[in-house]
């Protein structure tokens, strides 16, 4: 059974004359487990796909099944318990006036626990902070420590999907390597299934086993990580990702 | 060979409430007609050294040196007034986000002119053709079109080729170019560089290219200085980056993801404090 199954999805901004169709008819599927990359540049609407999946894009249409519900026009509580999402800019995603244990508090609160103290400290110890960063403040804290606070908010409802964003672009190459270890050990120790956006070819084929690539609100192509590796794509565009993202590597 | 640049025991101070943060301690470089590579993680000091060589720090911070020099000819000594002519015409600064680097209520076009007219004595319709012609230099097509553009009308790939044309123009002697291709997509970076890389070849500039990037750097330049905590810890050429000895190098390079090389673990960069106190390199 697929975590999370997309079908002839289609998302759209503005009405008549101003209309623009971001995402076009994109199919794709994840297994429970499983790791799936979105590739493709800025503008291919890669990151659309999991707004709409997090009902952050309210104009779209086709079948979208996650996490066993099939998605209408509201959102259940039941979905935000199973699905996260960590956003791309960790600067930008944490209230700066929040402390990192109002910011998990708060989760833990709406999500309806109770044991919120002893939650928090494991929170903190899952994405290796340690308790110390409790009272934090986001100015007080490094680029890469932000973004373990908002992996740590993610995983705070106990979910079972995680809708990673570019989670690590912001982020110098030293601590994207931190974070991509955390995302492994992560998704081995909770079982999770990450659907993951980036345009590094590189990032994605590390944390992912299956790529879709994207252009122009169309999924263009699908492949595994190893036929990425190898260069055996069929489409031009895939092969002219992977090359320019091999020259720069 | 005649240096275009000349650094010595560079410093960029801040004074704060907790006393005085460096963020560049005492770095030596020269810059010849070549692309030299400034890599180092943030906070590092690389954009800091590139901003102190146009004089563009502002107030309290200070910017101290034993020498530095432009062919020859004394930059510290110089009046604000005197600075003004050298940047654009003799340095020129290209920075990260054209979407915050060019002007939004001004026509691409225009801007670009009135960077040349301001260091040539040119009647307008004479800029207007030289704009036009560097716009087609960029590879930009339809140039008269992309000339009455505003910004917003163009694509981050467009918008960091119009400020190259317009960096060029005055047809300076160093570009400094501040991750000049970090906002942009991978597809589009390489044409980017690829055009600056021309436009600099061509010309005989000296280019410092200021990047986080190990590897895009190394592709790019011919020579790398890698910056931590403010020094220069280790000078390579280009093409032997990865036969680099200092530690700090070996683990930015071995801590990213690779496409032809995959690994279940990437190696955390260990850092030694002692890397911090460690003199400068010259290069």
């Amino acid at each position: 059974m697929n975590e999370i199954s997309i079908e002839n999805l289609n998302v759209w901004f503005g009405e008549h004359d101003e209309r623009v169709d971001a995402v076009k008819g994109a199919n794709l599927s994840v297994p429970k487990g499983g790791s799936f990359g979105l590739v493709g540049e800025s503008g291919s609407g890669k990151s659309t796909i999991l707004r709409a999946i997090m009902g952050l894009a309210p104009t779209w249409s086709g079948q979208m099944n996650v996490g066993g519900e099939t998605l209408g026009d509201k959102r259940t509580r039941s979905f935000y318990r199973k699905v996260q999402m960590v956003f791309q800019d960790p600067y930008a995603s944490l209230h700066p006036r929040h402390s990192v244990d109002q910011v998990l508090s708060e989760t833990l609160s709406l999500h309806g626990f109770d044991d919120i103290e002893t939650r928090i400290d494991k929170l903190l110890d899952d994405v290796g902070l340690g308790p110390s960063f409790r009272f934090r403040y986001p100015h007080q804290l490094s680029g890469g420590q932000r973004q373990r606070v908002a992996i740590a908010r993610a995983l705070a409802p106990e979910p079972e999907v995680l809708l990673l964003d570019e989670p690590t672009s912001a982020l110098d190459v030293s601590v994207q390597a931190e974070i991509l270890n955390l995302l492994t050990d992560l998704r081995a120790a909770h079982s999770l299934t990450y659907l993951m956006v980036s345009h590094d070819l590189a990032v994605v084929g590390h944390i992912c086993s299956d790529v879709a690539v994207m252009q122009l609100g169309e999924v263009v192509e699908k492949l595994t990580v190893e036929d990425m590796r190898s260069m055996r794509t069929r489409h031009p565009y895939t092969k002219h990702l992977l090359e320019s993202s091999l020259m720069a590597g | 060979m005649s240096n275009l640049l000349d650094v010595e025991n560079l410093w960029v101070r801040f004074p704060t409430r907790s006393g005085v943060f460096d963020a560049v301690r005492g770095i030596n470089f020269t810059l010849g007609q070549e692309r030299l590579g400034i890599v180092g993680e943030s906070g590092s000091g690389k954009s800091m050294t590139g901003r102190a060589i146009l004089r563009l720090i502002r107030s309290p911070g200070m910017v101290i040196a034993d020498k530095m020099d432009l062919e020859g000819v004394d930059l510290m000594g110089r009046t604000e007034k005197e600075m003004r002519d050298v940047r654009g015409k003799e340095i020129s600064l290209i920075m990260q986000d054209p979407k915050f680097s060019l002007n939004p209520v001004m026509r691409v076009g225009h801007q670009i002119s009135e960077a040349y007219r301001l260091h040539a004595k040119v009647s307008k319709s004479e800029a207007k053709r030289k704009s036009i012609e560097m716009l087609e230099a960029v590879a930009i097509r339809d140039p008269e079109r992309v000339y009455n553009m505003y910004p917003h009308e163009v694509s981050g790939g467009m918008g960091q080729r119009i400020m190259i044309a317009m960096m060029l123009i005055p047809n300076p002697k160093i570009m400094i170019a501040d991750e000049p291709t970090s906002a942009l997509d991978v597809s589009v970076q390489m044409q980017v560089l690829e055009i600056m890389d021309k436009l600099v070849k061509e010309r005989g500039m000296g280019l410092i290219f200021i990047s986080h990037d190990l590897n895009l750097v190394s592709t790019f330049c011919d020579r790398v200085l890698i910056m931590y905590a403010g020094r220069v810890v280790e000078t390579l050429s280009a093409d032997k980056l990865h036969e680099a000895q200092h530690p700090y190098t070996q683990g930015l390079l071995n801590s990213l993801p690779r496409l032809d090389a995959p690994k279940d673990r990437l190696q955390v960069l260990q850092r030694d404090p002692a890397w911090a106190n460690e003199p400068s390199v010259s290069a």
